[in-house]
């Protein structure tokens, strides 16, 4: 029972951390995404049609992870190229996503999805009480830690990740040292895009293998305000991603255990906890001012 | 110039064949809470919406239209009111959240018939509202869930504390005592209608606590799945999930709207549309359970008979003695509630191992 909690809780986190630390990417770059949403939902739609028609989950994922990065190219195209106010392309990406979700969907409501398979090793994943929960996972779940690792490697400690960031923090001087701020963003935005839809057909393919319209049901605002209270660093957002669904998951057995804690209170605990855990943890102001991209969501024109 | 006197007047032609072809007899117009496709409580309507259609003679007679996921409150007065002005003559109206707004716009349009879905407000002669009874078949999953649990408790995966959510629990639960009386039922509100992750979760940490039956009153398949995942029995709800639980699905109860619209419409077209309120349950077919699957003949066969004697008006799922949670008296022997309390139900009944949110 208890590693059967641990892997609910874990299935509940890896959803939100993937999208958080695309999005975490994008907004060291300097650009506010609010089109998280938009893109999860486009990814779960994608992925369920796809494994759905060829049979492959897998295709299915890598399907996803595509159109999520395609269809976070249309905002970049729109706000990076075409300048236009990122707060409310960002909106409006996530209204097209869950509209053309649900028409590209219509065809495949009601029918059972298929599930991504989970790790099995041998001997391995049959040790008892830790066997299931390191070895026997799904193949995402570990791909979303490896990720975190490979993100906060990249941001800080190579020279890529601190034009990236350098971008995010003042774009005009990164440009005036010859840094392509504009081709730079749009790879960041793409990225996000496409761990975006990575999310999402998590969500189809092995959370609640079927197609719903809707079914994100606001994880990717979830996702947004992940990165900004665990102040943009990844081991943080990964902590926040795993609080929450660690309440989330906590809360529902304290109501079928009968603590007889108003539900309520109950269901608005995770998003209580996570908030004032990760403020804590960012409580010193300088370290968070110097970790705020200070050019984000600023439009940026080259003026030569 | 030839040329363009020519297809100005082919699309002329083409225009009035237009009207021509939608010409029906009367437009009906609905109006949902989430997306058609949600496969629960808007996609049933949706269902019963198009079954009505084909009824009354297909596209030629009965003209449908339909707007989703219109939210509750001051944007359904809005939506309402392009309805109305768009020239139809009937709309339905299919959340217990558009009672205000339905009836402020039927005030403005009197000449425009209104249904109100589970709500009780009738200001005006041209409003109707209609509701199903539910919770009768609640009582019929209680009876089979006593029988075929061996933990004696399940799962129930509720969405908010309102009059009819609880009277599903409280039916529920008097269905599995008659059974056994020391069954129990294990709540977990989700606090939503619709969210398939948060539906599933809920689902998982019933069964970690040991339940091996699970029933819900929210709207997605995730439940099912997860029961079929975890190889316990689960039953469905608002439409038939057999295809989510091949193997775990033991009965469902399904909204069939399709009659109460088709009866409605009808009156319209004839001229004979009165102001009704409306709360039918399976003696009417509005609630129909989806075939019985997955359990032993006896059980099968006892379920059919209590559904049976509801049916026939013989048994009311409310009937005493039934006491209060806190072991209060609420029905003497033989007395059946009144359906003004039910519609309003806010206590549990006792056995329930929770605490209603108030």
């Amino acid at each position: 029972m208890f590693e059967q909690i641990i892997i609910t809780i874990a299935t509940a986190a890896t959803p939100l951390l993937i999208a958080a630390i695309g999005e975490l990417v994008v907004e060291r770059s300097g650009v506010l995404n609010l089109g998280v949403e938009g893109m999860m939902i486009m990814g779960a739609v994608t992925g369920f049609a796809i494994a759905f028609t060829t049979g492959s989950p897998w295709l299915g994922l890598v399907a996803a992870i595509i159109v999520g990065a395609l269809f976070s190219l249309l905002f970049a195209f729109l706000t990076l190229t075409l300048v236009t106010n990122q707060v409310a392309t960002g909106l409006a990406l996530t209204l097209l996503g869950l509209g053309l979700s649900g028409m590209i969907g219509e065809s495949f409501t009601g029918l059972p999805g298929i599930k991504l398979p989970v790790l099995y090793i041998p001997f391995l994943s049959d040790l008892p009480f830790v066997g299931k929960l390191i070895f026997g996972q799904d193949p995402v779940f570990y791909l979303s830690i490896v990720l975190t690792g490979c993100v906060a490697w990249f941001l800080f400690r190579t020279r890529a990740g601190l034009t990236l960031r350098s971008v995010g923090d003042n774009h005009a001087s990164a440009h005036a040292l010859g840094i392509n701020v504009i081709m730079i963003r749009y790879l960041a935005v793409m990225f996000g895009g496409a761990c975006a839809g990575a999310a999402g057909g998590y969500l189809s393919l092995l959370y609640t293998p079927q197609w719903i319209e809707n079914m994100t049901a606001g994880r990717g605002w979830i996702a947004l305000a992940l990165v900004v209270f665990a102040s943009w660093r990844p081991w943080r957002v990964l902590a926040g991603a795993y609080l929450f669904g660690a309440v989330s998951i906590g809360q529902l057995h304290a109501q079928a255990l009968g603590f007889g804690l108003p539900s309520q209170f109950l269901s608005s605990l995770p998003y209580l906890a996570t908030i004032v855990v990760l403020v804590l943890i960012s409580r010193n102001r300088r370290l968070t001012m110097i970790n705020t991209p200070a050019s984000l969501g600023r439009p940026f024109v080259p003026d030569r | 110039m030839k040329k363009t006197l020519l297809s100005m007047a082919v699309a002329a032609a083409a225009l009035s064949l237009g009207t021509l072809a939608a010409e029906a007899k009367v437009k009906a117009c609905f109006i949902y809470v989430g997306p058609i496709g949600d496969f629960g409580w808007s996609y049933q309507h949706h269902q019963g919406a198009l079954e009505m259609q084909e009824a009354l003679g297909g596209e030629s007679e009965v003209e449908l239209a339909y707007l989703e996921s219109v939210p509750e409150g001051a944007d359904s007065e809005r939506a309402l009111e392009r309805f109305a002005r768009s020239g139809c003559n009937i709309i339905f109206t299919t959340s217990f959240g558009y009672m205000d707004a339905t009836n402020a716009i039927a005030g403005k349009f009197p000449d425009v018939k209104f249904e109100h879905a589970t709500g009780y407000k009738r200001e005006h002669p041209n409003v109707a509202t209609y509701n199903s009874k539910f919770h009768e078949g609640r009582y019929v999953q209680g009876v089979i869930a006593a029988n075929l649990s061996e933990a004696g408790v399940a799962g129930y995966i509720a969405s908010f504390p309102i009059p009819e959510v609880v009277m599903g629990i409280n039916a529920f639960l008097l269905g599995a005592q008659s059974v056994n009386p020391d069954f129990a039922v294990k709540v977990v509100w989700a606090n939503t209608w619709f969210d398939p992750g948060k539906e599933a979760d809920a689902a998982k940490a019933l069964i970690d606590q040991g339940v091996d039956i699970i029933t819900q009153h929210t709207d997605s398949t995730a439940p099912m799945q997860v029961a079929a995942e975890r190889g316990i029995k689960a039953f469905g709800q608002a439409s038939d999930m057999i295809k989510f639980g091949p193997e775990t699905q033991l009965t469902s109860i399904i909204d069939d709207w399709g009659h109460y619209y088709t009866e409605r419409v009808k009156a319209v077209i004839d001229g004979t549309w009165e102001q009704v309120d409306v709360w039918e349950g399976m003696a009417e077919e509005h609630v129909v359970m989806a075939e019985y699957t997955n359990m032993p003949d006896d059980v099968k066969a006892q379920a059919e008979k209590v559904e049976e004697s509801i049916k026939s008006g013989a048994f009311d799922p409310f009937t005493g003695p039934v006491n209060k949670q806190d072991g209060s008296a609420w029905l003497a022997e033989g007395e059946v509630a009144d359906p003004g309390v039910l519609l309003g139900m806010n206590f549990y009944v006792e056995g329930v191992d929770d605490t209603l949110p108030q």
